[in-house]
């Protein structure tokens, strides 16, 4: 079967690739219906994630219609189209049953390596380098679902497949970040980033009660798409300055959450981004840390900054000083989507979440180089290009 | 060669010991190993698993352990607030921890202790043992970076600094 694969350092290729099977018994095959590039993709397709292989199969947001079971799976029967949750989590050890699913102690079969850059290992992900499991991505026509009945969950009949691909990835991340990050009623919400991720994490503290929120970022499409479809404020970052505005909002006080949904190559101007760049580029700091400095400047005292965007291994000049003299709280997350999606279902079915107009791009596998080159250079106003495997 | 019954048994014989061996590691400072980096000094290796001590005080113990039979000595005790069973295991011979850069090669002496342990802990909790292999993918060009991962994935799940 014909699939989109990591080839090299900002090289992506389409090739054949082996039809996956059942390997274990809590196993689905899932037949692909539409599969998403993601923000984090980027993170591998530019080399800032270095356990990838060539020949890897990208991907890990999609949905589909179930091809086949393995013979442990009791939930899901062939035929049945159903949204598929990015992390393998096994539902059983002690950090599922907490409802932290990310966090799994069973879901990558590759503990060695997480356990050796952070101590310990966490759940894996499809498509998301040896280091997250080694499982191979959605970019193709099928893909192997292992712990199932965890981790893939049938679409009610009234949401489509543009919509409900979403609760894959970008929603339930969304949704984690601002839960874990305590969003209550009343709260003004501020969040760093307009992509998929950063539009859910805004929509998901709107749904759980802020009185204010406020989606910060420099496209202007982007932003556009906050206002209209999400129905946050927006800041452009590159016009104002971004703690004053937000300190000015809040009558001095600065948002009670910040939620950081850029992740580890981070833009600004000026010259904190040429100094971030350079240690970057000479492996003196793995990620750009941006956005979470200025989040942790914004926050109020006694505030929570969430990061939701994905760093993967040490930073330079970490505020430490704010954090513990404004008494923050500082928390950060991959997605639990397992206990969330549910929820976003049903939202989504009431219309209550809408995401179609992320996908800006849909297009075949045979054009991933193009969807990625899109997607990644923000040509044409890509917000997420999408491959359908069937087209 | 050791038959899996025997090693079975030969585990039962010991689980009396392991309560005597518990008491002394904890009292007895002379029966701890030497520190080595990111290794605790007893040589426990050890995952908490989300099941009843009762489970496994039986000498009943998951395959991937009972194959390594009077090699392991066992140790079994609740978490506190209802996190599971902690089960730890540690080689009887005493061998020395390997170098850290072995143990993330999983190529230590305790490799297969480890594997072991993850291992059992899947059996318990999920009742399969997840595998990724085979993983459809497509070209693999020969270059030494690209190696180098592969040589570390296959060891992987050996790997690791529990």
């Amino acid at each position: 079967m014909k699939a989109v694969t990591w080839r090299g350092v900002n090289e992506i290729g389409v090739e054949d690739v082996p039809e996956p099977t059942i390997v274990n018994d809590h196993d689905i095959i899932l037949e692909v219906g539409l599969s998403a590039t993601c923000g984090s993709d980027l993170h591998l397709v530019g080399g800032y994630i270095p356990a990838m292989r060539a020949g890897d199969v990208l991907g890990h947001e999609f949905m589909g219609r179930v091809a086949e079971v393995g013979r442990g799976v009791t939930k899901h029967k062939v035929g049945d189209r159903v949204v598929v949750v990015s992390f393998t989590s096994c539902g059983q050890c002690w950090y599922c049953r907490q409802g932290l699913f990310s966090l799994c102690d069973n879901g990558n079969p590759n503990p060695g390596i997480t356990e050796a850059l952070w101590g310990q290992s966490i759940g894996g992900c499809y498509g998301y380098s040896h280091a997250m499991g080694g499982w191979a991505g959605s970019h193709a026509p099928y893909i192997r679902v292992p712990y199932a009945d965890q981790g893939a969950f049938p679409i009610p009949d009234g949401v489509t497949d543009e919509r409900a691909l979403f609760a894959s990835d970008a929603a339930p991340t969304g949704w984690t970040g601002a839960h874990q990050a305590g969003v209550r009623p009343g709260d003004v919400v501020a969040v760093w980033g307009a992509g998929g991720v950063g539009q859910m994490a805004a929509r998901a503290a709107m749904v759980m009660g802020a009185e204010r929120v406020v989606v910060i970022d420099r496209y202007d499409n982007r932003l556009q798409q906050v206002r209209t479809h999400i129905g946050a404020e927006t800041l452009d970052y590159e016009e104002v300055d971004v703690p004053a505005e937000l300190r000015e909002m809040t009558g001095g006080r600065g948002p009670d959450v910040c939620i950081e949904a850029v992740g580890m190559e981070a833009h600004s101007p000026g010259l904190q981004h040429l100094y971030d760049q350079a240690k970057q580029q000479l492996r003196l700091q793995s990620d750009r840390p941006t956005a979470v400095r200025e989040a942790i400047y914004a926050c109020r005292k006694g505030g929570t900054v969430f990061t939701l965007g994905v760093f993967g291994g040490l930073v330079d000049k970490f505020p430490l000083g704010a954090v513990m003299n404004k008494a923050l709280t500082l928390r950060g997350a991959q997605q639990h989507g397992h206990r969330y999606i549910p929820e976003i279902l049903d939202l989504m079915s009431r219309d209550e979440v809408r995401t179609e107009h992320l996908a800006t791009h849909v297009m075949p596998l045979d054009d991933g180089p193009k969807g990625y080159r899109m997607f990644k250079e923000k040509e044409d106003g890509c917000v997420r290009a999408v491959f359908r495997p069937a087209a | 060669m050791t038959t899996q019954t025997g090693r079975t048994a030969s585990h039962t014989r010991h689980a009396a010991g392991s309560l005597v061996d518990r008491v002394r590691s904890a009292f007895n400072p002379s029966a701890r190993r030497s520190v080595v980096g990111g290794q605790p000094g007893s040589g426990w290796l050890a995952v908490t698993v989300v099941c009843e001590p009762s489970t496994l005080d039986s000498g009943d113990l998951p395959t991937p352990l009972a194959e390594l039979g009077d090699e392991i000595e066992v140790r079994v005790r609740p978490a506190p607030h209802g996190k599971g069973t902690e089960l730890a295991a540690r080689l009887r011979d005493h061998r020395p921890s390997g170098s850290a850069p072995s143990r993330l090669r999983g190529s230590d002496p305790q490799a297969d202790l480890r594997s072991a342990l993850h291992r059992a802990k899947q059996l318990i909790e999920v009742g399969e043992v997840l595998a990724v292999d085979p993983a459809p993918h497509g070209e693999r060009p020969a270059t030494p970076p690209g190696k180098l991962l592969e040589a570390w994935t296959k060891v992987a799940p050996k790997g690791g600094v529990r």
